[in-house]
């Protein structure tokens, strides 16, 4: 592997900073100060981080609209993205956006979505144009299980067969489809094996391991730059809270949950830091520090913020 | 000055872009070694390759999704529908994702997409191949929406399209192709959201649009002779609107006719009524009165379809009523 401890601390600083974010999201989503929908990625921290750690920034990503972990580990500026949520103008989208609509293409986040399968065909796109400016660029769709099953995902892998696009089609099988178990959905044991019909080679990786992630995704990324073409990945993974907040998790069981708990790549990733790579407690212990510091910041940020003002409801569109 | 059918106006403004433009690319079905349905891309395939003319699989909400990933990276794709009514299979990409990304991310990116595409019926296509849909892609904010009715505003309004950072929807009409006009050589653009009087007079105003004009038009010559005297206002946007030319011919004539082949109800003639009795509620000396197809799909027997779709002399009828 050619991580080294810095990466190590990096990764696990940043799945923490997604863990602790989502968990402040609840917060202001049962204080009020968060509306609409809220679908955090607790537990799905490990796929994000691993898979946006084999990409360059300048790298394309869509995600979903369980995307702040995606958003985040891509680079977005998580005060940018409280205060969107807050609905504030220092948001990412000036507060037009909210918690489904993270944007930033100065980190290549070319949105999160709230339309299942509809930002793959947006990074296949975006692929498209890397490999038109004959750059080296990729892009990566993140999507869930429940995509799958949308027409135009199956549309947008075909063009990028025939088309060899640079695109990775990043799949977070969490095993729920929304509210109903994907097994359900689908008559294939895993999803990676949609891949085969449109000529994409296809892997499966533990998502839950975000060292597994991170060397599932590169080698992907690498074939891409390379001009190898679409690779899909689909990555196992289970989120630990409910579809949204006010889900009442009627389809699976608490045993299931707490298997799944502990493993829960939040907390086992920094105990195999110190185990079985040698990194010292301590250093763990500053980087839990570190991001709680920042936390607060953000936190501080977006709540000191201003809201917009009236006139920009018409502004950035055409009226 | 030398006349050029609609197509041939269409296809020098793309020539013309695409030129000057090289992040321009063309997506769609069948438009290179076949040139398009209509011809609009005939030869273009030859003359810029497969990269920048390419052809897709029948799958257009793949094609068009793809196209808003280019536009928000760096390109100016120019998708087509090969016809308007397929515009539902990419409903999701053209009005969730193309019209809303520039707003939902506060600006940070904008969609400069074209979408061509053809509609209206005359032809014996039948209900899934005969649709006007402007009103639902005007009533769907951040899309603009053009509807030329001659080649010389087709070109001038397909390369203005071309420089706009909005997703555009380029709306022709499959029997405007073969009509010809007058396109002076060289440089020219029409801006959006201007409208143009293509007939002046003075005693009822008449807006319309795409094919519809050249049934106005008509309508207007033919009541001339009974000395009514009409003013035809060719919309050429549907979005944005150019109310203010509306405005200022009502005040003139005090009476308004809109016609359009869309479904009369809750067709732009809709909204025209309904901002002129707004703004010029004084000025007017009759009701409204609004011509469009019938509200049932558009079949295919030539004589039904004749009765559904509006014609000149549904026009004729119309301004009598509003002068009687």
């Amino acid at each position: 592997m050619n991580l080294k401890k810095n990466d190590f601390l990096h990764m696990f600083r940043t799945m923490l900073l997604i863990r602790r974010f989502e968990e402040q999201c609840i917060q202001f989503f049962q204080s009020g100060h968060l509306r609409g929908s809220l679908h955090p990625c607790i537990g799905q921290e490990a796929t994000a981080v691993g898979a946006c750690y084999a990409l360059r920034r300048d790298d394309y990503v869509t995600c979903t609209y369980r995307g702040h972990g995606q958003a985040l580990a891509k680079g977005l500026d998580p005060k940018e993205a409280m205060a969107e949520l807050l609905g504030r103008r220092t948001g990412c989208s000036k507060g037009k956006g909210g918690s489904m609509h993270f944007t930033d293409p100065r980190v290549g986040l070319l949105g999160e979505n709230a339309i299942v399968a509809a930002g793959v065909p947006i990074a296949l796109g975006a692929a498209l144009s890397a490999q038109l400016d004959r750059t080296d660029r990729v892009a990566l769709s993140f999507f869930g299980d429940g995509a799958v099953n949308q027409g135009v995902f199956a549309e947008a892998l075909n063009l990028a067969a025939i088309w060899n696009v640079p695109v990775i089609f990043f799949c977070e099988n969490n095993l729920y489809s929304e509210m109903t178990p994907i097994r359900a959905m689908v008559k294939v044991e895993q999803l990676a094996e949609r891949a085969a019909a449109f000529g994409i080679p296809a892997t499966t990786v533990d998502g839950y391991d975000v060292l597994a992630v991170y060397e599932g995704t590169l080698p992907a990324v690498q074939r891409a730059r390379s001009g190898g073409g679409p690779t899909f990945i689909e990555c196992m993974t289970y989120r630990l809270t409910g579809h949204m907040i006010g889900d009442t998790e009627p389809y699976r069981t608490k045993q299931e949950v707490a298997e799944w708990r502990a493993r829960d790549p939040v907390v086992t990733f920094p105990q195999k830091l110190v185990q079985e790579f040698g990194i010292p407690q301590v250093e763990v212990e500053a980087t839990q520090a570190e991001v709680e510091t920042h936390m607060a910041e953000i936190v501080r940020f977006a709540l000191d913020s201003p809201w917009p003002s009236a006139d920009e409801a018409v502004e950035d569109v055409f009226v | 000055m030398r006349e050029l059918t609609y197509s041939q106006a269409l296809r020098e403004a793309i020539i013309e872009e695409m030129d000057r433009n090289p992040n321009i690319l063309l997506l769609g079905e069948d438009i290179g070694v076949y040139g398009g349905v209509f011809k609009v891309t005939e030869g273009l395939l030859a003359r810029y390759g497969p990269e920048r003319v390419r052809e897709t699989p029948i799958s257009e909400a793949g094609f068009i999704g793809a196209a808003v990933g280019l536009a928000m990276t760096g390109k100016h794709p120019m998708a087509e529908l090969m016809f308007m009514d397929f515009a539902w299979v990419a409903a999701d990409q053209i009005f969730n994702q193309a019209a809303k990304m520039r707003y939902m991310s506060g600006g940070r990116v904008s969609v400069p997409l074209v979408i061509r595409t053809q509609q209206g019926g005359g032809r014996g296509n039948a209900a899934q191949h005969s649709q006007s849909l402007e009103t639902v892609f005007t009533h769907i904010p951040g899309l603009k929406v053009a509807v030329p009715a001659t080649p010389y505003d087709a070109k001038g309004l397909l390369k203005s399209a071309f420089r706009d950072e909005n997703p555009v929807v380029f709306i022709e009409h499959k029997l405007l192709y073969a009509t010809k006009g007058p396109v002076p050589e060289g440089e020219y653009t029409i801006p959006f959201g201007q409208a143009e009087v293509k007939r002046t007079g003075h005693d009822v105003t008449l807006v319309s649009l795409s094919r519809t004009v050249l049934h106005a038009l008509e309508a207007a010559e033919a009541v001339a002779v009974d000395g009514i005297s009409v003013e035809v206002i060719d919309l050429r946007c549907a979005a944005p609107l150019d109310l203010e030319m509306i405005l200022a011919s009502v005040h003139k004539t005090g009476r308004l006719v809109v016609a359009h082949e869309a479904h009369r109800r809750l067709g732009i003639g809709a909204e025209i009524t309904s901002l002129v009795q707004e703004h010029a509620f004084d000025y007017l000396d009759a009701p409204i009165v609004r011509v469009g197809a019938m509200d049932v799909p558009i079949p295919y027997s030539q004589p039904l379809e004749s009765l559904v779709l509006p014609g000149k002399e549904h026009i004729v009828e119309a301004i009598r009523q509003v002068v009687a």
